[in-house]
Order: structure tokens, then C-alpha cells, then sequence
């Protein structure tokens, strides 16, 4: 590929096995992907030493991953890299849908200001990996092992073996817990013989990146029926460097060989483009599935992101998914190494990302469906609602382009405590927790923002009643095991602001409902525990114990 | 069982709206009066806007149709 950019490449180094020490590592992650990325960079942050092994010796190539989500922005911010992605990567919130050259439908996904992340931004998959490694690479606790690919793995009672093969020879990796965060092809899913069933869509799509200097707007732009293309949808999308990613819907019938020709390619780009200048920097041809294994935690070894579950593309919700999947093990698997939370905590591992891989299934299946009609009926109906669309409002509500990735609410989960009381807003058990523009007492007029000062700990926010024994109540959350730090958000007018957060312009307050007195357990992750209108801390710990599987 | 949906005379004007429904499709080829239908339930549809009556509408259109075992003889 002449005009693909230069990417970081990572040098092989030998390791104390391969020149037979034994070793038993706490924490094995197979795959230095996006995901296991960040699960490594996560535990690392909770004090759990981590080895990471790939078995190429690069980040990611080609068109993969470009829309990076609130929440995934939000949990990189948690693990330190949140600030570089948005600084490289192109901030958008607005999409707009053509049908043939008419607008039909334009959406804003951020309506509310006052969030610190935007509602999206696009990067490279192989510039979110840089990040990460380099992340990853300045932690102590992390061992990155570049060149070492897993052939096969065997499970015991008490840890599991993976076999490695480097360019120096093979061994054998032990360790305690392993995370098989090797994409969509899992050679650890396939050495166990497990399942990953689902969906084929019969379409094929064009992927193209290219650079070119053109002045669009960074929205994201999808037509249905273009006139510039004789295919069915075209999405266009800007992403960092003047590289903009071109995805075109070829038809089951397209032979994918062919379709990737320059010969092929450049005509069809030419003739939605026009006159501006351009070079592509990759093509590939694409048939997408949405598939998941049964459960994603087996024994002592967990799935995350691609090799628990695909789903198409439209939506970005595969990566932002499995970002969930880390930030929702991370925590959990470092408190049960530590001692601090029984094994049983592991198993909510399932019962919150299965619902949650389901709804991110359901929704890339819709759009889907809807892009690439397989009946007669549904292509009826699919050209009813574009129709109806140009001049009748409901109907744009039902054009399907993609339900972009929002992050999942564990409204089932074990780990939650129900409301005993009415909340008028805010949000609710399992939700994250929603981000607000707050001040310290030494800088009452700068803007901070309230997921950054959560941490990766349980945390309390507390709306200050003026009546609280604050300092007794943070002495005793501190007593907890695991500690709970305590974030007392006071208004403008409060008396003791010392050492609290103020609400100055009472954003906080709204989005939680935060009449005084109410409090918010959260997990490490930032999801809501519970919530009340007066801090009890028989009540608190009771939830705590739910959150952490000790009922 | 009784539902939410009604099936006893809603239309204020049978006969006419029956002219009328078919007259809408005056002119106009299978395909783009397969068109006019999807785009007249989907008006409709969502001018009802509940899901129970247009569930319950859902099942009463498909009641007594069954696929073909084998659509292709
Ligand atoms: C065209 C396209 C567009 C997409 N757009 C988006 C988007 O906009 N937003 C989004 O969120 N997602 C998007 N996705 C999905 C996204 O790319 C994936 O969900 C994401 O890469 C999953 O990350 P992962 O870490 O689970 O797996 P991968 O990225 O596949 O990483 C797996 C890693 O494991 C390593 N590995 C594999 N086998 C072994 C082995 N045996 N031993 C050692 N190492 C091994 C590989 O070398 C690799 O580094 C898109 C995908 C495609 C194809």
C-alpha cells in the first residue's frame, strides 16, 4: 500500500520462559488489540501486574475501527489517554441522511451541553492503539510480549497454559487468569472447541480510506440510492490527518477480487468525488456478521471484545463495545486477585455484557437489515420510509443508517440496589454515571468535570445538606473494604466547602435529581450501585456488599 | 379475548373510504401500488402510535395466512 501512513512497529524480545524459568503471572491477556489494551492498561491501574502477548509485531492496518464513543472516551479518560484521542482524533456529533441527493434526516447526538466528551469522535483503530501502547508501555506492572502468538491453551484447576510461539522458539505461558482478547479469529475460543453462532449479512461493502484535502464538515454523511453510485448506501466520514473513510454497498452478487482493483475502485470514488484530488490509502471488501459465544467467562478465562462477539460495523459498535467488556471485567478481576471480592463477582461478567452484546446485536442487525432489504417486502417498505421521510417527520425516525453505540445500562445486574425512593432524574442502578461541569473551592470559576474526579475506586457522591457529619461519614467509607472515597458536592452558597466539590452552575444537582441529602454509590467502572435521599451507611454497605457478590 | 384493537365499525363512511382506498391506487403500476400500500401503513400506523393496537393489528392481519410449505412448487 504506497500511501498508508508509517505505523509504529514493536521489536520481538525473548522472555525469562523461553530460556526456562517457570513463571506463574497473575493476569495473561492474549492480543494487544484495542481491548486488550485497555483491560491491561485498567488492571495495571489496579495494581495488577499484567503480561500481554501478539503475535504480530505492529497496530493495526487497513479500515477498522474509526468512531470512538462518549463512553470509550470517557473510559480512556479514566486510564489516561482520553485527552491525546480527542486531541487527534475529529470531534463530530451530527450525521445527516441523504435519499439520492435529497437531505431526508439530520441528527445531533449530543443535544445537551456541558459534557466534557463529545458525543463522538474518529480515529484510526491503529492511532487508538498507538496511544494505549505507549500508555501501556509507560506502566510498570505492564509486560508488553510483541511476536508471541498463542497456538493453544489447556486449563487446569487452578491456572491455565497457554502455548506460545515466538521467532526464538515456543513455551509455555502459566498464569492465574486469562483474557482472550484475540479478535474475531480467537485461537483461544477455537482450542476450546466453543461456539460463535449468529447471523451472515449477504451484502458485500467497499471500504476505502482515502486522503484528500476537501472542506466537508465532519458530519457523518450516509446515502441511500445515491445518484453518484450505482450500489445501494454510501456512508462518507472524515477521520484524523485528512484521511476520509468511504464505505460503499456492493451487493451479495459483487465478486470481492474484482471490487478491490484500482481499476475498480478509482472510477466509482471519481464519480461521487468529482474533480477534488485523491489518493487511497487502503481498500478492502467486506461481508459482515453479527455473532456471540454463548457465555464469555469460562473458568479462569474470560472473552472480550471480537472474540466474545462481531457485529456489522454500522453503529461502531464493535470496539466501543468491547471497551465496555474491559472496563466491566477490569475491576472486578483486580479486586478478586487482591482478595477483596469473592470469585463469584466474576460471574456478573456475563450476566451484564451478554444483555449488553445483545442490544448492541439487535440494534447493528436492524441498520443492517434495513441497508441491505433481503425481501421484496422489506425493500418496499425500506423505499416507503425514505419516501415518506422527505416531507413527514415520524418517518425519518424509522430511516436506519445506524444506531450509533451508546453505553449499556446494566439494569438488570445482581450487583445493583434498587430505588426505594422516586428519582425524578439521574441516573439509575447500572447506568455510567453522567458527566457535569464542577469547581473546587481554590478555583471556584474553572470548569473540571465530575467523571474525572471519580477515580477507579467505589466512590460516593453525596449532595451536601448543611446537616451531614461529612468528615465522620468519609472517615468510615474510608474504613471499607474496599475503600469508598467521598465526593460532597456543595452549592455555590454552602457554608464548609472544604475539601468538596462545588456545583456552580447547578448542573450537577439536575442531572442527578441531587436534592440535599441524596447520595450515589458508584463502582470503579462509574456505573451507579444505588442511590438515596439521605446518606445511611448501614444502607451504603449493604450495597457495597451487593456490588462486590458478597451476599 | 377481547383487545385494544377495534373491530367493530370504526369508519364513518364505509363505502366511500373503500372507493376511495382503491381509487388511491388509480393508474398506477403492482409495484408502485405495493409502494402506495407500505407508505399508507406506516401513515397509519403511526397516527395510532400504540404498540398494543398495532400489535394486536399485526396478528389479526396474519391470522389464517399460512407460508407455503414449499414456496418454490
Ligand atoms: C470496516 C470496519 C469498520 C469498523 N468501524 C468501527 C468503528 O467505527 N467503531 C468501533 O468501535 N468498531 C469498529 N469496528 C470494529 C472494531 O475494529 C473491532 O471491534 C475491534 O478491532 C475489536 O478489538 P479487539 O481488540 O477485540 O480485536 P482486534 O482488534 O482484532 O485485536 C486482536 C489482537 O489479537 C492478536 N491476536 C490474534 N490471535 C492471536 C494469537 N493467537 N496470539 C497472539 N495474538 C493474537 C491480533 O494480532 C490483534 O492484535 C470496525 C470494523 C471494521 C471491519
Amino acid at each position: 500500500m504506497p500511501n498508508a501512513p508509517d505505523l509504529a512497529l514493536f521489536a520481538f524480545a525473548p522472555c525469562p520462559e523461553l530460556a526456562g524459568e517457570v513463571r506463574r503471572h497473575t493476569v495473561a491477556i492474549v492480543g494487544a488489540g484495542p481491548v486488550g489494551l485497555t483491560a491491561a492498561v485498567d488492571l495495571a491501574l489496579h495494581g495488577v501486574s499484567v503480561v500481554v502477548i501478539d503475535g504480530k509485531s505492529n497496530v493495526s492496518e487497513g479500515s477498522r475501527a474509526i468512531c470512538w464513543a462518549k463512553r470509550s472516551l470517557e473510559i480512556c479518560d479514566r486510564l489516561g489517554t482520553g485527552q491525546q484521542l480527542v486531541d487527534q482524533g475529529v470531534t463530530w456529533n451530527e450525521g445527516e441522511v441523504f435519499h439520492g441527493d435529497e437531505l431526508i434526516y439530520s441528527f445531533n447526538l449530543l443535544p445537551e451541553p456541558d459534557h466534557h466528551r463529545p458525543a463522538f469522535i474518529n480515529l484510526q483503530q491503529y492511532y487508538f492503539e498507538q496511544r494505549m501502547i505507549e500508555r501501556a508501555t509507560a506502566l510498570p506492572q505492564i509486560e508488553m510480549r510483541w511476536q508471541h502468538q498463542a497456538s493453544d491453551v489447556s486449563v487446569f484447576d487452578d491456572h491455565i497454559e497457554v502455548a506460545v510461539e515466538t521467532p526464538a522458539g515456543i513455551y509455555t505461558l502459566e498464569c492465574d487468569w486469562l483474557l482472550a482478547c484475540d479478535g474475531v479469529h480467537s485461537t483461544i475460543r477455537s482450542s476450546l472447541g466453543l461456539d460463535f453462532s449468529g447471523r451472515v449479512f449477504q451484502d458485500r461493502f467497499l471500504i476505502s480510506d482515502i486522503h484528500m484535502e476537501a472542506d466537508f464538515p465532519a458530519v457523518r454523511r450516509f446515502w441511500f440510492d445515491p445518484t453518484f453510485f450505482d450500489g445501494q448506501s454510501t456512508l462518507l466520514h472524515k477521520q484524523a490527518e485528512g484521511v476520509w473513510r468511504i464505505d460503499m454497498q456492493l451487493g451479495w452478487e459483487a465478486d470481492p477480487e474484482e471490487e478491490q482493483k484500482p481499476e475498480r475502485v478509482v472510477p466509482r470514488l471519481r464519480r461521487m468525488l468529482g474533480d477534488i484530488e485523491f489518493d487511497i490509502v487502503w481498500t478492502s471488501v467486506y461481508t459482515f456478521t453479527c455473532r456471540r459465544m454463548e457465555r464469555f467467562s469460562h473458568g479462569r478465562i474470560f472473552f472480550l471484545g471480537d472474540s466474545a462477539h462481531v457485529v456489522s460495523p454500522f453503529g461502531a459498535r464493535g470496539g466501543n463495545g468491547g471497551l465496555q467488556d474491559a472496563d466491566n471485567l477490569a475491576w472486578k478481576l483486580a479486586l478478586v486477585t487482591k482478595g477483596d471480592a469473592p470469585e463469584a463477582l466474576l460471574d456478573s461478567y456475563d450476566s451484564e455484557r451478554i444483555p449488553a452484546t445483545d442490544e448492541n446485536i439487535l440494534n447493528s442487525t436492524r441498520s443492517t437489515d434495513f441497508m441491505t432489504p433481503k425481501s421484496r417486502v422489506s425493500r418496499v417498505y425500506r423505499d416507503a420510509v425514505l419516501n415518506l421521510a422527505r416531507s413527514h417527520e415520524f418517518a425519518r425516525r424509522l430511516v436506519n443508517s445506524g444506531r450509533l453505540s451508546i453505553p449499556a445500562i446494566y439494569s438488570d445486574s445482581p450487583l445493583n440496589t434498587g430505588d426505594t425512593e422516586p428519582f425524578e432524574q439521574g441516573p439509575p442502578p447500572g447506568a455510567p454515571a453522567v458527566d457535569a461541569p464542577v469547581a473546587s473551592p481554590q478555583a471556584p470559576d474553572e470548569r473540571r468535570w465530575l467523571l474525572d474526579q471519580l477515580g477507579t475506586v467505589f466512590a460516593l457522591l453525596a449532595f451536601d445538606d448543611g446537616e451531614m457529619d461529612w468528615p465522620r461519614l468519609q472517615t468510615a467509607l474510608a474504613q471499607c473494604q474496599p475503600a469508598v472515597r467521598l465526593l460532597r458536592i456543595c452549592p455555590p452558597d454552602a457554608a464548609d466547602t472544604e475539601g468538596a466539590l462545588i456545583d456552580r452552575w447547578d448542573i450537577a444537582a439536575f442531572r442527578y435529581d441531587g436534592a440535599p441529602g441524596t447520595c450515589y454509590l458508584m463502582r470503579p467502572d462509574q456505573h451507579i450501585v444505588g442511590r438515596w435521599r439521605k446518606c445511611l451507611l448501614p444502607e451504603i454497605e449493604d450495597a457495597l456488599n451487593r456490588a462486590l457478590a458478597r451476599h | 379475548m377481547p383487545g385494544k384493537l377495534r373491530t367493530e365499525l370504526g369508519l364513518a363512511s364505509p363505502d366511500d373510504f373503500y372507493e376511495s382506498l382503491i381509487g388511491a391506487h388509480e393508474g398506477l403500476s403492482d409495484g408502485q401500488s405495493e409502494l402506495l400500500n407500505a407508505k399508507l401503513v406506516l401513515l397509519l400506523a403511526n397516527h395510532i402510535g400504540d404498540n398494543v393496537v398495532l400489535t394486536e393489528a399485526l396478528a389479526a392481519a396474519r391470522a389464517g395466512i399460512e407460508p407455503d410449505q414449499n414456496p418454490s412448487a
